[in-house]
């Protein structure tokens, strides 16, 4: 019994090891967001609270969180309120089996892959509850467009990991990065490329990022399906986007950018690799929005089914055959 | 009581609870986010078997996929529950009856598979290097390929049927094609007309 409650205590020591630093994550993104983007359209960006602007996140956190909480009339009040929280619990989960460094893991899952495909998409119903409960037109349409799009974009999101699995031989991500040790050229970015491109950007359209923002769509459908969140609500769907994102940057870079691995073989390995490839591909995400305008409704339907799944299934087929005529260093039979 | 059979307990409750409100509840979309509990708390009690892969995978597919175009569908249709409820009285005797054959079915399996004489040993915790999910591969693709290559046409052509019920091709909908739009050039779009420029004469007059 006492060995189970100090297993339980140390357990949740360990989450909030790993969560405290993601949500300050959270609020320096948004930060810098706002900056990188000032910079790209010959801006400042917010430079007023604090030293250029560091103070700035924990503004918008006081303003958010002193703002009433509206609840329409007609909604349906429990859901209405459980929607954030939907959205929210999922993207955390995902940490669980996220590994920082060799071995820096806080649930070492043999079947880690399929638990992350299977937190990302259960984050779904957030956006798809609070459409619904607003009892809003807009905010319905909203929900209708993510529906779509998350469960085309799952489709090619999963073929891509399946290419990942087929190369490394096992579902644990650590297992994953550990197949990619010996340097820039034994990553899976190389021999995975159009699937690594298919993952990225199927992930950008998993969190609902520009271009590929329909369901939030400000000039057409005003925010879509969180129209009706005010103050604290409003707080936890951003949280839960945020969190998204830093997860399929983390996740972009264990799979296919080699984790905490070095460039350079056996120098320095360590956590420091694993945060900068994370954060290049965080920068990406906002490089996307400055740059592209948003995506047409049907546009996105025909690129998810037309395009990045007939890729990701081509791929399968040429890792398939490399496989089994063992390949260049990287298609060995694993596991 | 050991706290895996207490964890069982919680998840087998939270099922039972949340299977008969999928029935029970009047609103569908109540309904439909009960029945997503339901699979939510069965993948738990798999994951006590130690069958994380198919726990996951009921999750993924069951929850992740399929219930996402159920709540769609439910949200969109806006079903109105009262004409439904007209014939419960009448409907009752035949609902009853049908309900007791499937109990009385169910109860005969549980018994025959189930004597308490040879009741399955409680599952051992497996070594840690097992992984279930390539134990599961390494049968599905050995012993049991015929039936799982059997299972994979009989959803192909389930695929196949879906689509062409669905497709129907109305004339005048208007397509758009992205290959045609990005190969025209400049001469399909343009057309430059070289003309004499206009002189002050033909302006005044």
């Amino acid at each position: 019994m006492l060995d189970g409650l100090i297993l339980t205590v140390v357990t949740l020591l360990k989450i909030v090891v790993v969560m405290l630093p993601l949500i300050i994550c959270v609020a320096y993104l948004t930060l810098a967001e706002r900056k990188v983007i000032g910079r790209m359209q010959v801006r400042v960006g917010p430079n007023r609270v604090g030293w250029k602007g560091m103070g700035q996140p924990f503004a918008d956190m006081f303003k958010l969180m002193t703002k009433e909480v509206i609840i329409p009339t007609n909604s349906s009040r429990f859901l209405f309120l459980v929607a954030p929280i939907l959205s929210l619990a999922p993207a955390l989960a995902a940490w669980a089996v996220i590994p920082f460094a060799d071995g820096w893991v806080l649930a070492d899952l043999n079947a880690g892959l399929l638990y992350v495909l299977a937190m990302t998409s259960v984050g779904v119903y957030g956006v798809i509850i609070a459409g619904w409960a607003s009892n809003s037109k807009y905010a319905f349409l909203g929900a209708m467009r993510s529906a779509a799009q998350i469960v085309a974009y799952e489709i090619a999101m999963g073929f891509a990991l399946i290419g990942v699995l087929m190369v490394s031989g096992s579902l644990n991500l650590g297992d994953i990065v550990r197949a990619q040790s010996g340097g820039f050229f034994s990553w899976f970015l190389i021999p995975l490329l159009p699937l690594a491109v298919v993952y990225f950007i199927s992930g950008v359209a998993e969190t609902n990022r520009a271009p590929f923002d329909v369901a939030e769509g400000e000039s057409e459908i005003v925010a879509g399906f969180h129209v009706d969140y005010s103050g604290m609500a409003f707080a936890v769907f951003f949280l839960a986007e945020y969190a998204n994102m830093i997860m399929i940057a983390a996740l972009t870079s264990i799979m296919f950018l080699g984790g905490w691995m070095s460039p350079i073989d056996g120098v320095g390995d360590g956590i420091h690799w694993f945060l900068i490839k994370t954060a290049f591909c965080l920068f990406l995400f906002l490089w996307f929005r400055a740059t592209f305008p948003r995506y047409r409704y049907d546009q996105i339907m025909r690129l998810g089914w037309k395009v990045f799944i007939p890729v990701t299934i081509v791929w399968i087929a040429v890792i398939g055959v490399a496989i089994y005529y063992g390949i260049g260093p990287w298609f060995q039979i694993r596991g | 009581m050991n706290f895996e059979t207490f964890i069982f307990y919680v998840f087998a409750a939270v099922t039972v609870f949340a299977a008969s409100r999928v029935v029970s509840v009047r609103n569908p979309v109540f309904a439909a986010m009960f029945l997503v509990l339901t699979f939510f708390s069965c993948a738990g009690i798999w994951l006590l078997l130690e069958a994380e892969f198919l726990a996951i995978t009921l999750v993924l597919v069951y929850v992740g996929a399929v219930m996402v175009l159920f709540l769609f569908v439910v949200m969109m249709l806006d079903v109105n529950v009262e004409p439904l409820r007209e014939g419960f009285v009448k409907y009752l005797p035949v609902g009853l009856l049908v309900g007791a054959i499937m109990f009385i079915e169910m109860v005969l399996l549980i018994m025959r598979s189930f004597k308490s004489d040879d009741f399955p040993a409680p599952t051992t915790a497996a070594a840690a290097d097992y992984s279930n999910t390539e134990a599961l591969g390494k049968l599905l693709y050995s012993e049991y390929l015929f039936q799982f290559e059997i299972a994979a046409i009989i959803l192909l052509v389930a695929i196949v049927a879906a689509i062409a019920l669905t497709m129907r091709r109305r004339p005048d909908t208007k397509y758009q094609k992205p290959a045609e739009q990005i190969d025209v050039s400049k001469a399909d779009r343009l057309r430059v007309v070289k003309m004499a420029s206009e002189t002050t004469e033909q302006r005044n007059s």
